[in-house]
């Protein structure tokens, strides 16, 4: 009698704990439906808001006047840890007849690029910053090599 | 034919006899790398027992130790967030805590607690995926999104102070790279609250679960001794009553100063190991309730020369992550990169057991063991 008391009080149990977390799942069927937790995501692209510390890429900040902060130091191509920055420079001649070393091209190969912001940490001048835009998917992989600097753009006056 | 002659010719199935005494050797994975790991199993099979599993490992071996050598101790940390990506912050902070035993550097007060806070946050994502991903390898789908909608919580807090969600990078010597979000605070107690609302639900749907228990409890046994024999750590190790929690053991930090238990429970089996997890959630919230509220002013970071250089010498340091030990080694020869780094990762020792623990199970419950293991394969790979 012992053996079928304990055993029909197992599959009690057992069916009770069954119950219990059917219950839950049901609750969430039925009552919970209001709750979102899901983004739609490529139809809310106008309204989808990311922190401003998301790391998406890397950028050369120009302002209104296509001027930018970048005095060609190259150290942004040191601290990087897979080469993914390379710095062109150049030798700008100055007012009173002196070179002077200036960024020429800015090549940022995103195919490389890991997001890991020593880039960022490391520049003194805070001429570049890490941008939102995470949709980066081309068609061809040589669109992920980048040149940072506008055509035409030059270093601000005062920026050493 | 597999390399090594010596394991092939030992489990070689005789014949087929007709009598059913036949072996049979099934091999399990490797998978696509984003479903559990590119984990090989060789199993031997005597009808549905197993007689004998040999992991097979290499598949996504990236040779992280040798780039560590090329790279600066500023640089290599980052590498680190890719071994074990669900407890990346713990991995960076093994990383810095050894740059700054070798620097003797002292980390500003706010930077510590920080790093802890991040560092439990972090232990409540990965028990929580890993939560969702035993459930699902028993069979149950549902807890896998519930686990999911904690965790992504825990994921934008991340973006918003880190700026990435999975692969930080936020650890540097000397402190964190950015002090915290203005919202920090705010979301994680939004985010304790919410969870302590639910975390009855993860009971209610498995912990009480009868199918579950009868398919972990005494499944899986592995005794005190032998854990430690096969250097298991963390809560794998802990299920089994060993007492290994680095936090207590070898306090870093702030972790001496704060009020936890380190879990421990003594049956060694499936579910014990699963408590443990379990128990362990609720440890890591009062932890980050102890803190978040007295999150001391000051620096977020120390002052650092641009070029980190180590004297010649032999540094080592140990962090507790989600899954066990994590051992940091580095030799240094006083230039501005290591000359060798060695990681002790928990995966890999806690992997070594699963040969001891499946012997003589179902197959259908080596899924289970593997489960409760918590295994990260690039954790073990590297």
């Amino acid at each position: 009698m012992g053996f079928i008391k304990n055993y029909l009080g197992e599959v009690l149990g057992a069916v009770k704990s069954l119950a219990t977390g059917m219950k839950l799942t049901g609750k969430y069927a039925l009552k919970h439906r209001k709750e979102k937790i899901t983004q739609l995501y490529p139809d809310n692209r106008d309204t989808l808001l990311l922190p401003e510390r998301f790391r998406g890429e890397v950028v050369l900040i120009h302002d209104e006047n296509n001027e930018h902060a970048c005095t060609g130091c190259t150290a942004c191509e040191i601290a990087c840890p897979n080469g993914s920055i390379k710095i062109i420079t150049k030798f700008d001649l100055t007012p009173d007849g002196k070179k002077k070393k200036a960024l020429d091209t800015f090549v940022y190969h995103l195919d490389m690029c890991t997001m890991c912001n020593l880039c960022i940490e490391a520049c003194p001048t805070d001429a570049i910053k890490m941008d939102q835009a995470f949709e980066h998917s081309v068609t061809n992989r040589n669109d992920l090599i980048k040149i940072l600097n506008k055509p035409g753009s030059k270093i601000r006056d005062g920026v050493e | 034919m597999y390399r090594e002659t010596s394991i092939v010719n030992e489990s070689t199935p005789t014949p087929f006899s007709g009598n059913g005494e036949s072996d049979m050797i099934i091999n399990v994975g490797p998978q696509h790398p984003s479903t559990h790991g590119v984990l090989h199993l060789i199993i031997t099979l005597n009808g549905e027992t197993v007689k004998k599993v040999e992991p097979h490992l290499g598949y996504i071996h990236r040779s992280i130790e040798k780039m560590c050598e090329s790279l600066t101790y500023r640089q290599f940390i980052y590498v680190t967030s890719r071994m074990d990506y669900l407890s990346a912050h713990i991995n960076n902070h093994g990383c810095a805590l050894c740059v700054e035993k070798g620097m003797q550097l002292e980390v500003p007060p706010r930077a510590q607690v920080i790093r802890v806070l991040m560092d439990e946050l972090t232990r409540l994502a990965s028990h929580q995926l890993w939560w969702g991903a035993l459930a699902m390898d028993v069979g149950a789908l549902t807890p896998f999104f519930l686990a999911f909608r904690e965790r992504e919580m825990i994921n934008d807090i991340m973006e918003e102070t880190c700026g990435t969600r999975l692969t930080m990078n936020y650890m540097v010597p000397g402190g964190v790279m950015s002090d915290i979000h203005p919202d920090f605070q705010k979301k994680v107690h939004a985010f304790i609250d919410h969870f302590k609302k639910k975390i009855h639900e993860y009971d209610e749907l498995i912990t009480d679960n009868i199918i579950f228990q009868n398919r972990t409890k005494g499944v899986g046994y592995i005794s005190k001794e032998d854990a430690i024999s096969y250097g298991m750590s963390g809560p794998s190790a802990r299920g089994s009553g060993v007492q290994c929690d680095i936090r207590k053991l070898y306090p870093y930090e702030v972790y001496d100063k704060l009020q936890f238990d380190e879990i421990i429970e003594a049956g060694g089996d499936s579910f014990s190991r699963y408590m443990v997890r379990i128990k362990e959630m609720k440890q890591s919230m009062s932890v980050i309730e102890q803190l978040i509220d007295n999150i001391p002013e000051g620096d977020f970071q120390a002052k650092t020369k641009a070029v980190l250089k180590l004297p010649k010498g032999e540094f080592y340091s140990r962090v507790e992550t989600a899954r066990g030990e994590l051992g940091v080694y580095l030799i240094s020869e006083g230039g501005t990169t290591p000359y060798r780094i060695k990681f002790r990762s928990p995966g890999y020792c806690n992997l070594s057991a699963l040969d001891h623990m499946a012997r003589g199970q179902k197959i259908g419950d080596l899924v289970a063991i593997m489960g409760t293991l918590d295994l990260v394969i690039p954790d073990i790979d590297r």
